[in-house]
Parts: structure tokens; sequence; C-alpha cells
């Protein structure tokens, strides 16, 4: 059998949860001024408006010779250009002009432009024009998507649960969001609608990784009802940490498989899901759990008070078996 | 074997049957699934956009055009009928706040003109009793109207687009007054985008020849005039140069009276023009106008441009008529698709347009099927080699899963997005996660020194409840994906939820009679696990 965390291992988490918050606010810290650097997150086409257009050209050119042939239009002179694939035959050119007339289009008039230079060499294999209206549409809706998931979230650990699981889970989410925003920030990716599916999607999975861990610790408050909530946290955390880092090990390939070979297309998506795993499982176990100490009481009090009637009805059958015997 | 794990048996491999077909005409192909025996679904999965190519337009209805058509359609009856019951007025229009505004020349008439609208005018609830009198449509006509403009729009652009030859096109309304429409494969993306978004308003107007142009253009236009231009473009220089027509406001006719359009060559250089077809009322009007009008002009005017201003020679009976202007090939049939299948209600614009050449979708289809195919394996043999036998048990759900995801797609009909690739991918690396769970409760339970009997059972019992709990949460994330998620975003909320409910029954169901069949069967001392 290959254990890659020994069975009976206790670990003392949440001594390491002063650390642990001082390591990832600092690390939110770094994305926060990251965001106020750049402005404000670095938006896709889809949530403020536009065009992109990706072009393929058959051999390689000087990005510079397609620079100078952009500025000298009106319309694309401010126009970015990005280049991917390293062959500088793939370019995808940015601008923040869209059209919303049926009858002109901006990859016609890029056309124009660009014959006048590389006819016949290039070919567009896609383009993305985004009005302003529809941006704000979409910016409109994922915000409200993060939000509602969040709500959603908070309702149903709360009824499985008890709140304070649904307040640790929810600090949780709260951290792996802006753990993988600020980190989108500072390694230049943009806000896509798939950037913020990825958003939702580790939103999922960070509260999948703290159920897992709650229900243990909930077994552990159950069975042994003297252990302290420190002692009972610290055992939920160790007997599931080899589960933990396992599926974190599992997911962690098929992303980073999406990362390195997934193309272009997918690479924000995947680098959003690549940070959000790791924070995920990382917060599942040195935010969401140590969060439940910060309330007073016992795990589960409602088992208790059941119990103590139990009890309570013991005793007065005692009570009154000794008064009978006497 | 125990009949309960009997009978799950046979569920499972019914299941897997079922959407094994499902699936089957996707990986042997189009071609060859045709061959497959009758009983069994033929179609592949719906590929999006984003992997076959094509084009995407989200398009954003006027709506308050179509209101303000109706309105000033309203005014002029309210005009007709004022004179009819001797009412005479200054003005009667619309202004910007969508009110007929009336103003009367004799403040006696107030009261008369008031029962009037009140009367035959149901549909408008009066905001000021004047003077002046102020009407507006009643909110609910208002909103009706907007509907319908929409919808009317819908079908408008089915029509078009069916006419233009695109296979598989979707085109839906989209929240109040979106429309998007999906071509997949089309070639040439901005002709599919002018002809979609043409307006297409034809209107015959009598040109006013009593009135000189250039007295008009300098202000001294006759209240019941308009001017409007004819647009000719010099095919050596590409020059465009616009020449103005003062006409009458009045419509003679409009495109809805169309029956059939076609293009057809002629004149000297036997170049191609539009002929139409007019229904009988249409054609009654026309003879009866060119009648009236011989010797005069008569413009063809097509959303506010003139096309062309013959003069009369004599009445055209039989409603046939045509539209020449200098029209190529393509333009000419295109207009003629546009005349047959009617005007949009209102104008509308583009509001987002995403068109992806085939290759691109081909260069995406390759790179997310090798990313997941290498994940894939990372998974299987970790899993392998971690587990052993168990694991190897646990790698053939994942696989049942993505089976069991690909036949969902194909048998609902769901479209298969770059994102629902990922989907698919992420669903493979967290679909194991039950099993891991399972598995090591199992190993623990074993380590307490149980029988691998019972430590099999508690094992599942235990982690049921946790993995019950994780995927609802996900599962609630997912949806919520769905209701917000455009096209490909929708793929990917469709394939991890499918993968989600799938994995409950392929990483517990069948991993667990697999181990009730072999605890039964071969009774082993230890367990590969």
């Amino acid at each position: 059998m290959i254990e890659i965390i020994k069975p009976d291992i206790y670990i003392d988490f949440v001594s390491k949860f002063k650390v642990a918050i001082t390591i990832s606010l600092l690390l939110i810290a770094a994305g926060i001024i990251s965001l106020v650097i750049q402005g404000g997150p670095k938006l896709g086409i889809e949530f403020k408006g536009g065009t992109s257009i990706q072009l393929a050209f058959k051999k390689g050119i000087d990005v510079g010779e397609l620079r100078k042939v952009l500025s000298s239009s009106k319309l694309f002179k401010d126009a970015k250009i990005q280049t991917f694939g390293g062959t500088n035959k793939r370019f995808i050119i940015y601008t923040k002009k869209s059209t919303s007339s049926t009858t002109k289009s901006i990859e016609e008039q890029l056309k124009k432009v660009l014959d006048k230079q590389f006819a016949g060499q290039y070919t567009i294999l896609e383009v993305n024009m985004v009005g302003p209206k529809i941006g704000k549409e979409f910016r409109d809706k994922g915000l409200e998507a993060i939000i509602l998931s969040l709500i959603a979230i908070l309702i149903y650990i709360s009824i499985r649960f008890q709140y304070r699981f649904a307040v640790g889970a929810i600090a949780a989410l709260f951290h792996d969001v802006l753990i993988t925003v600020g980190f989108l920030s500072i390694f230049g990716y943009e806000f896509t609608l798939d950037v913020v599916a990825a958003i939702l999607t580790i939103i999922g999975y960070s509260v999948n990784d703290t159920i897992v861990i709650f229900d243990r610790i909930r077994e552990k408050v159950k069975t042994n009802r003297k252990l302290s909530n420190v002692e009972a946290i610290n055992r939920g955390i160790s007997e599931t940490l080899s589960r933990t880092i396992l599926t974190a090990g599992t997911t962690l390939f098929v992303v980073l498989a999406l990362f390195i070979f997934g193309g272009h297309a997918l690479k924000g998506m995947s680098f959003a899901l690549l940070v959000g795993i790791v924070s995920g499982t990382y917060s599942s176990i040195f935010i969401a759990s140590p969060i439940l100490l910060l309330f007073k009481g016992q795990l589960i009090p409602e088992k208790k008070e059941e119990e103590s009637t139990d009890r309570f009805k013991q005793r007065i059958e005692f009570d009154m078996k000794n008064l009978r015997e006497r | 074997m125990k009949t309960s794990t009997l009978v799950k048996l046979v569920i499972i491999l019914v299941v897997l049957a079922i959407f094994g077909a499902y699936a089957l005409p996707t990986f042997i192909g189009k071609q060859r699934a045709k061959e497959l025996p009758s009983f069994l679904p033929k179609s592949p999965i719906n590929l999006g956009l984003d992997l076959k190519g094509g084009m995407y337009l989200v398009l954003g209805v006027e709506t308050n055009k179509a209101v303000f058509a109706q309105l000033s359609r309203a005014a002029n009856n309210l005009k007709k009928q004022l004179l009819n019951a001797k009412i005479a007025y200054n003005r009667v229009y619309v202004d910007k706040n969508n009110e007929i505004v009336i103003s009367l020349v004799d403040k006696n008439d107030l009261q008369r003109a008031l029962d009037l609208i009140q009367t035959n005018f149901p549909n408008y609830v009066i905001v000021s009793e004047g003077p002046p009198i102020k009407i507006r449509l009643k909110e609910k006509i208002e909103d009706k109207i907007k509907r319908e403009a929409v919808d009317q729009a819908v079908n408008v652009i089915r029509n078009r687009v069916d006419q233009f030859g695109v296979t598989e096109p979707t085109i839906v309304r989209s929240g109040k007054d979106h429309i998007v429409v999906e071509l997949p494969g089309i070639k040439d993306a901005n002709r599919a985008v002018r002809l979609i978004g043409k307006t297409a308003r034809l209107e015959f107007h009598l040109v006013d020849d009593s009135v000189s142009v250039d007295e008009a253009l300098n202000g001294k236009l006759p209240p019941d005039d308009e001017i409007l231009y004819q647009i000719k473009r010099d095919p050596t220089t590409g020059e465009v140069t616009k020449i103005p027509y003062v006409v009458k406001k009045d419509v003679v006719l409009t495109g809805d009276m169309i029956t059939n359009a076609t293009v057809r060559f002629g004149g000297p250089l036997n170049k191609p023009y539009v002929a139409f077809e007019l229904n009988s009322e249409g054609a009654k009007i026309f003879a009866d106008f060119t009648a009236k009008h011989i010797g005069k002009r008569l413009a063809i005017v097509l959303d506010n441009t003139i096309y062309s201003a013959p003069v009369i020679q004599s009445r055209i009976g039989g409603g046939r008529g045509e539209i020449t202007g200098n029209f190529t090939l393509q333009q000419a049939h295109d207009l003629a698709i546009v005349l047959r299948s009617g005007s949009l209600p209102a104008p509308v614009k583009v509001l987002q347009k995403v068109t992806i050449g085939p290759t691109l979708g081909k260069i995406s289809i390759e790179k997310g099927t090798k990313a997941m195919i290498f994940g894939a394996a990372a998974v299987i043999l970790f899993m392998i080699f971690y587990y052993r036998l168990s694991g190897l048990l646990a790698d053939i759900a994942m696989a049942a899963n993505v089976l069991i995801i690909l036949g969902a797609l194909a048998m609902f009909n769901a479209t298969l997005t770059l994102p629902g690739l990922a989907g698919i991918a992420l669903t493979v690396g967290m679909s194991v996660d039950a099993n891991v769970l399972i598995y090591e409760r199992i190993r623990e339970e074993l380590r307490l020194g149980r029988s691998i009997h019972d430590a099999v059972n508690t094992g599942y019992s235990k982690a049921f409840i946790t993995i019950f709990d994780a995927n609802i949460t996900t599962l609630i994330i997912a949806l919520i994906l769905y209701q917000f998620g455009s096209g490909p975003v929708k793929g990917f909320a469709v394939t991890m939820s499918i993968g989600l409910l799938a994995n409950m029954f392929t990483a517990v169901t069948l991993t667990k009679t697999v181990f009730d069949i072999v605890l039964d069967k071969f009774r082993p001392k230890r367990l590969s696990i």
C-alpha cells in the first residue's frame, strides 16, 4: 500500500492559523496592489466592449511592420497587438472600437488597411466584437452569478451544518476568489467570460474540499464528546489530509494539462483554475477550519442538549429509585 | 450472487449501453454512423461555433422605432378623422416623449376632439386635455407592440437565413429585445450580417416635380414633402454621389404587399435587377395610381434611400414592377431575398458578433482533446499506481462517466463547446475524488482491523454523505453558471452538471457493485487498494 501521508498522523493545524492568515493577507494585498496599479481588473472584450481580431500569417512577419501599417489608419491607430505561439505568425489585434452597423464591419476595414502591405499573406481566424451595451450586461450578470453562488453556498451549508461552518466556508471562498483575481492581475491575464466560469468552478471546488473536512470534524465531535474543539479540528484535517492532497493532485494534473496543451483559447481559464485549486485546497485547511474556533461554545451543541435531556431523565430515574429504596 | 447485486449490475450495463449507443456516432464519425442498424441513434454531438467555426450574432431590435411607427400611423389616421369631423387643427405630431400632440385652431372644438379620441382610439390614454391635447399609447399596448416587433423580426430573419441557405441555423429571441443568431460554418459572415440586418422597408413615393430641389434644400420644403437621396457609385473610381429628390411624404404602396421577388437580367448591359409581384390589393392600388399620374416620376425607396425614380409611362396593371440599380449579382440576389421575406418591423443593431474560422475550430478541438488525453492519462496512471486494482476500477468508473457525458450531450442535442471540453477534463480530475474518498475510508477501516467485507461496506456508507454534499454544492454552482452564461460558458456548465450527476452513479454505484461481486465470488484475503 502506497501512502503519501502516514495514517496515524496528527498535525496541529490550528496553531499555524496566524502564520497562514498572514501569508494569505500578504498574497491578497499583493493582488490588490496590482489591481490598483493597473486601475482595476484587465477586462476582456466581453466585459468592456471592443473588437479583437485574430490573424494567422503564412510566414512569420515583423511585428514592427505590422504596427506601422496599423498606425497608418485612423481606426487602428490605438490598437494593441498581441502575438502568441512564438513564431510571429499569429497575432491578435485589439481595439476599443465596435460598430453596431449591419452594413459595415471592423474586420473589413482592417482588411483594407492590411492589404496595402500584406495582401494574400494572411487569414482572419476569429473576430470577436462586443458592443458597449452587451459588455455592461455581461459585467452585471457575471457579478450577479458570483454573488448568487456565494449566497447559495451560504444557505446550503447553513442548512446542512451550523452557521459557523457556513461562515468558515464563505471566508475560505472569499479568500480563494481574491487570491485568484489577484494572481490573474499580477500575471497579466484578462478577465473573460471563461475566467468568470473558472472562478465559479473554484467556488464549487473549494466548498467541496471544505465540506469534506467539515464532515470529518463533525464526525469527530459526534463520536467523542470529550474532544476539545481544537483537537477535533486538528484530527478532522489530519485524517482527511491524504484525500485532500490526492484530489487536489489529480485535479491539478488535468488543469495543468489544459494550461500547457490547451492552446491560447484556454490559457486564462486554466490559469485561474490552477491558482484557484491550490488556493482552495489551502484555504479549506488553513482558513475555513480555524475560523470555527472564533465562535464560542462546542461544535454541534444541539446534539449535546438532546443527550443532556436523556441524562436528565436518567438522573431523575436514579433519584426516584434512591428515594424509593430509602 | 445476491439478487440485489444482480439487479444493480443489469441496470448499470443497460445505462452504459444506452449512453454508449448515443456516444457511438461521435466516435466513429457521421459517415460510418449511417451504416449502423436502424434502431441505433446516428447523430454525433453538436459542436459549438467555437469548435466548428461560424458566426454568433446578438442583435438588438430598436423596438422604440416600432412604437414610433405605430404612433405616426395613428397620428395620420387622427388627422383624417379630425377633418371628417370638421375639427380644424394646426398640427398633429409625435413628440420626443412618444406622445401625440394635437393643437387645434379653435378652443371650442376641444371637447369634441377629446370625445372623438376617446371613442375611436381606445388604445390611447389622454395625458393632457390641452390645449394642446396630448395622448399616449397605453403601457400594455406599447409592450405588446415591442414584443410583437421582436417576434416578427425573429420570423423575418429566420426566413432570410433559410433562403440564404445555412445548415442548422439557430435564431432565437433572448431577453426583452435581443435576438441571437447562430450560423454554423458560414463563409461570408459580413454578407450574412448585411442580409439579416437590412430593415428592407420598401416604399413607393411620388416625386414632387412642382418644387425645385434647390429651393427645398434651402428650407422651402412644403410640409407634405420630404427630401430623400439616391446614392450612385461610380463603378471605376468608387466615388459616391448623392442625388437629392423632393418626394411626397404619402406612401403609395409598401413592400408588405409583395408576394414574390426574383433576380432577372436586362438592359443594354444585361445587368441584374429585381422583379417583384404584388398581391391583388397592391396590384389594384398600383394600377389606379399609375393611371392617375402618367408622366410623373415614381420613386422606389428602400430603407429611406431612393433606388430609382422612373417616369410612369402608362397605367401599370398586373401588379408587376422592377427595381433597377447598379447591382452586382450577389446584391440583387440578396435584395430579392429580403423583399420576399418581408421587412423588419424595426431596425436592428449589432450588439455582439463573433466569427470563428473553421481552421481555428479545428486547432481548438485538437488542443483541447490533446490536453484532455494527457490529463486523463496522468490521472489514470496515478490511480493505478496508488490504489492498484481498486484504482483501475476508479479509472473504469471515470471512463464510464465520460461516456455518459458524451452520450447525454448527443441524447439531449446539447452543444459541446471549448470550455465544455475543459469541463469534461475537469470532471475527469474531480470524478476520481469520490473514489479517493471511499478508498481512503476503506483503508482506515481496514487499519482498525475490520474484515474486508465490513471495511468496504462502512467505507462506502461513511463516504457517501460527504460525496453527496460536495456534489450538490458544485451542482448548485453549475446551475447558476448555466443561467448566467452565454453559449460557450453554458457548454461548460452543461458538461460539469452531467459529469457531477453521472459521478454519483459511476463512482459510487458502479464501483460498489463491482466490489460486491468480487468480494462475493472470489472472497479475497487481501484487498488490492
